[in-house]
């Protein structure tokens, strides 16, 4: 399973909603199928892609959050899990990409390769609906069955080691993050 | 506990008085009465962290969703978040008003506390945070609607430390 496949699969379903990524490749490829102005690419401080959800979703608690995560950025921050089932905001969906690689600075294994569950470890954190998915018709199901729901979600989606050819992309962090702000602003305006 | 529950209360209300409506935070003493007001504030969103880097984020978060937010931590709390701060709040102008316990400093009884009073003010300089002290309580009013105007209108993390003569009382 292709990362890019993934987004693909769900990409006309972001429109909706508010989108955090980590930096690499799923930012990268992301803006290759074209970037939204609710979309916010924390393109470093890895591990706070969760967080950032968190805080947006605890916020506007109506408004459905998804974060792409992936698994070297999560096993930064594995307190995040539980942080996040603590508070369990109903409307944040939490992806995990998960190709056992640090892919972007050469392809070194994370501790995932070698037998950590990150399934196991969201599950025992608290997080209320956790699955495992590894083929796309799979990761669409469970991303569409969970943004019908309305409980606390991670998906860890099994994907190759595989980027894009470039990971810097022609946004610039400021434009896109005030820009998310932005758009986030001009949803609350009173509709006439 | 000789924790000053009244100063406790006083910096609480100036963060309401600036509009703060979420409030993170990791226990150490000195923020247990803070910490309990924010808990006992139905108007309050408290998120209690594994780690206060997460707050960086967090706060992002509800910057992002045009909620103000403050970060409550120990100093040594603040060195655990300093990736956060450059490589998010900086990297990306995040405004964030963190509120500092500077343990470790004058009249410190508890060996463990030392180091990290030895290097929070040369941290907060290293990494250009302008930081100013709480440390009296006809004071803390008017600083901390300061140190939240300054960091929403310049975007950045802005630092106050809560001294031992504002939150200890013995």
């Amino acid at each position: 399973m292709l990362r890019l496949d993934c987004l693909r699969s769900v990409y006309s379903e972001l429109e909706s909603c508010l989108v955090v990524t980590i930096m690499g490749a799923v930012a990268a490829e992301l803006q290759s199928l074209g970037h939204r102005p609710n979309f916010f690419y924390l393109q470093h401080a890895m591990g706070l892609a969760s967080s950032t959800g968190l805080g947006l979703a605890l916020c506007l608690p109506e408004q459905r959050v998804i974060v792409f995560d992936g698994d070297g950025s999560l096993l930064m921050n594995l307190g995040s899990l539980s942080t996040m089932a603590r508070y369990r905001p109903r409307k944040l969906l939490h992806i995990v990409f998960d190709n056992e690689s640090l892919l972007s600075v050469g392809g070194f294994p994370t501790a995932t390769s070698t037998g950590t569950d990150l399934e196991g470890i969201a599950r025992s954190s608290g997080i209320p609906l956790v699955s495992t998915v590894r083929n796309v018709e799979k990761f669409k199901a469970a991303v569409t069955d969970s943004m019908q729901g309305s409980e606390l979600t991670t998906i860890i989606a099994k994907v190759e080691a595989k980027g894009p050819a470039a990971y810097v992309t022609d946004l610039s962090l400021l434009e896109n993050r005030f820009q998310f702000r932005r758009h986030i602003q001009s949803l609350k305006r009173p509709v006439r | 506990m000789p924790v000053s529950a009244t100063n406790s209360k006083l910096i609480y209300d100036a963060l309401k008085e600036c509009d703060i409506r979420l409030v993170s935070a990791l226990p150490e003493t000195w923020l247990v009465h803070l910490i309990r007001l924010a808990d006992e504030d139905p108007e309050m969103i408290l998120v209690r962290l594994a780690k206060e880097e997460e707050a960086v984020g967090i706060s992002a978060g509800a910057h992002f969703a045009g909620v103000k937010s403050a970060m409550l931590m120990q100093n040594h709390g603040f060195l655990a978040s300093i990736n956060g701060i450059v490589s998010f709040a900086h990297l990306y102008k995040i405004p964030l008003l963190m509120l500092i316990s500077y343990r470790g400093s004058l009249g410190e009884r508890d060996p463990w506390q030392t180091q990290g009073g030895n290097v929070t003010e040369p941290l907060l300089h290293a990494l250009r945070i302008p930081y100013f002290f709480l440390d009296a309580s006809d004071t803390v009013r008017k600083r901390i609607r300061q140190a939240q105007t300054l960091a929403e209108s310049s975007l950045q993390p802005v630092a106050l430390l809560l001294a031992r003569d504002l939150m200890w009382e013995e």
